[in-house]
């Protein structure tokens, strides 16, 4: 029996997914999904994303065979070098993709939200290579502690507008983003930033970002001959991790597991674990698990990490926990930030913080599967950003900056 | 008075519908009662009452700051309710505006059950459309609780003739691509859009919304619609007042003159 395709023709995965959004906005996202369906299938559009990944962004990223972590952890770790990629993360594959649509509907200008800046950053960058105009929403909290990434945008030609509303943080600038494009559809993309809000956009971004995954799943059968027996990510919103996840859904023999952001710790109610500390609702134009009150009122997320602070998560995923098929737990900011150590200390490779959550998840479960498999397990683990954004806020966490350094926290994925 | 009854009497009268927002628990339970109880003495037809939401993308500024005052103050979903309930006794027509999660975590049986006996008529939902709103339907139908859906310049005509098929009691048309508050101008799409409304669905009440402030606007809308919604400039009679006492006054006095307003229009 083959697996469904998912999203259905409505939009949803199981009962999650979906397009919860006012009536304005539902002309666009079938003019959406109507352009991508036909982009798909249009050799042309196809030849330029990938000549794009290839010629601008550096893909396939590595697949690096990591021999001193391997020895930490005791399994046989294979990191995707997403931090490699063109702008520092995976999100460079979704962006220029939809940038690409944005081109084929002939809509002159995008807008994004942006949490401290990185998918703001790799907008801008894809815009000012497609000749878009960009306009980026951000938090008023996170321009006053991401001026870098501020100056990072404005310098690649695109607007940042300060969002006051609310927590004025992510979901607000995603509130905000939201309501320009309500206003402005008719000339405007919006360029969503992970797999999650109103159909098709789950879908989209998956595609986008996939090639992670049959990528790393290639590279794999090359390098050793057979499946690894688990592929590891981080989950905020969870775009890495679905593009990573998608090409081995169907390899049962491979287990899949995503770490989200516990923050403090889920008992303390400080954390950004939708899908292990929240409950299912509907957020930001999908069904899927979020953090919310008694009442239905989104409650704020924590995370040392601002790329995966975000109360929701893409649907896709809420539904592989349903089915069972991937598995999910929370890290801790102190677990993530001990593998951030790890990874520097013997691979010497920075890891953005978001992705040091996989490597500590990686850590944690490496035990358990070397006593289910008697022996140590093969698993690839998506980098799926490099540290750079993260030297304040790590060098901060680690008490290594002089001190009289102006201390800035760090950025976000 | 049902919503079909609050519409039928001011077609009688050669007018519209007067619909008035605000916020429950803004600035705090007691004080919404007071406004909502003032709009609907000054001439509100209908009171719609807002359950105030932390993430609502249909509205802007005005009603974010005013659902963010409330939220801040504590008010529950529960409280809403006893809002619904204390204004409907005094007689006013009321019905809710809510984003769909706050309904969902209620439970949606649960939520229809509370809502009608509360005294609603109906409920409004800006981020509920038809396509997925299969549970409500049956939960509405279930308490006889009027459907308000909402449709947009850019519906195409089969999304519209589908979602006026789906409403009960009147459709929200969206005079405009954008979100709530007011304008200094009327809408030039709003009158194409209530057009094809009538031309699919000619028996259903027609309340346009969106960018409407003033009596002068309200008597420009009253002339091709049944109802004019008003939002974010009843609103800002509150929220801008040095005191609530003040702005208690100037509600009155707005209330009064879009009601004047939707009497001076020339119903079609």
């Amino acid at each position: 029996m083959s697996a469904p395709v998912l999203p259905d023709l409505s939009g949803h995965f199981g009962q999650f997914g979906g397009r919860f959004v006012p009536e304005a906005l539902v002309g666009a996202l079938d003019e959406l999904e109507a352009a991508y369906r036909s982009a798909k299938n249009d050799p042309v559009f196809q030849e330029r994303f990938t000549g794009l990944l290839r010629d601008y962004a550096g893909t396939p990223s590595l697949l690096y065979r990591a021999e001193r972590l391997s020895e930490a952890i005791g399994a046989e770790v294979f990191l995707k070098r997403e931090d490699l990629n063109h702008t520092g993360a995976h999100k460079v594959r979704n962006v220029l993709g939809q940038a690409l649509l944005a081109k084929r509907m002939g809509k002159p200008r995008v807008i994004a939200e942006t949490g401290a800046g990185q998918h703001g950053v790799a907008s801008a960058t894809a815009a000012a290579l497609l000749d878009l105009e960009c306009v980026v929403y951000m938090g008023e909290m996170d321009t006053e502690r991401q001026a870098l990434n501020v100056a990072r945008m404005r310098m690649l030609g695109a607007t940042v507008v300060p969002v006051t509303n609310g927590s004025r943080t992510l979901k607000d600038a995603l509130n905000e983003a939201l309501r320009d494009w309500v206003s402005s559809v008719d000339t405007t993309h919006y360029l969503l930033g992970t797999a999650a809000g109103p159909h098709p956009f789950p879908e989209i971004v998956r595609d986008f970002v996939g090639g992670i995954g049959i990528e790393a799943r290639g590279q794999i059968l090359d390098r050793i001959g057979k499946l690894p027996d688990a592929v590891v990510a981080c989950v905020g919103g969870g775009s890495n991790a679905i593009g990573i996840f998608h090409a081995f859904v169907p390899d049962e023999g491979v287990r899949l597991y995503g770490f989200e952001a516990g923050g403090d710790g889920i008992e303390t109610g400080r954390h950004a674990a939708s899908i292990t500390g929240g409950s299912v609702g509907v957020l930001h134009g999908n069904r899927t698990y979020l953090l919310q009150d008694e009442d239905g009122q989104t409650k704020e997320s924590h995370s040392i990490s601002a790329g995966l602070d975000y109360p929701g998560v893409g649907p896709e995923h809420a539904w592989l926990h349903d089915t069972g098929r991937a598995s999910y737990e929370p890290v801790t900011d102190a677990e993530a930030m001990s593998a951030f150590q790890l990874l520097c200390r013997t691979e010497g490779i920075i890891p953005a913080i978001e992705s040091a959550h996989a490597l500590a998840g990686a850590a944690k479960i490496a035990p358990r599967l070397a006593a289910e498999l008697g022996r140590p397990a093969t698993m690839i683990i998506n980098l799926s950003g490099r540290g750079d954004k993260d030297v304040h806020t790590a060098g901060a966490y680690f008490g290594i900056l002089d001190e009289n350094e102006v201390i800035v926290p760090g950025e976000v994925t | 008075m049902s919503i079909a009854a609050t519409f039928g009497k001011a077609k009688a009268e050669g007018r519209s519908v007067l619909v008035g927002c605000m916020p429950a628990g803004f600035p705090t339970v007691d004080d919404s009662i007071t406004s909502m109880v003032a709009m609907a003495e000054a001439g509100c037809d209908v009171i719609e009452v807002e359950l105030p939401y932390s993430d609502p993308v249909m509205d802007g500024p005005v009603i974010q700051k005013a659902s963010d005052i409330a939220l801040a103050a504590g008010v529950r979903t529960r409280d809403t309710l006893k809002i619904i309930e204390a204004v409907s006794a005094t007689g006013a027509t009321v019905v809710l505006m809510t984003y769909w999660n706050p309904i969902e975590k209620y439970g949606v049986d649960a939520f229809a059950r509370d809502l009608a006996s509360a005294g609603a008529t109906g409920m409004i939902t800006p981020d509920l459309i038809p396509d997925e709103a299969g549970e409500w339907i049956a939960a509405a139908d279930r308490y006889a609780i009027d459907k308000t859906f909402l449709v947009s310049p850019s519906s195409t005509d089969e999304r519209l003739a589908m979602t006026v098929a789906n409403c009960r009691g009147f459709v929200y048309a969206t005079a405009l691509m954008g979100v709530t508050g007011a304008r200094t101008s009327v809408s030039s799409q709003a009158p194409e859009l209530v057009a094809r409304i009538r031309a699919a669905a000619p028996d259903l009440p027609v309340g346009v919304g969106l960018g409407v402030g003033t009596g002068a606007q309200a008597a420009e809308v009253a002339a091709f619609a049944d109802g004019v919604i008003v939002g974010s400039a009843l609103i800002r009679c509150v929220l801008e007042a040095p005191d609530l006492a003040t702005g208690h006054q100037r509600l009155r006095a707005l209330s009064a003159e879009l009601a004047e307003g939707v009497r001076a229009g020339q119903p079609a």
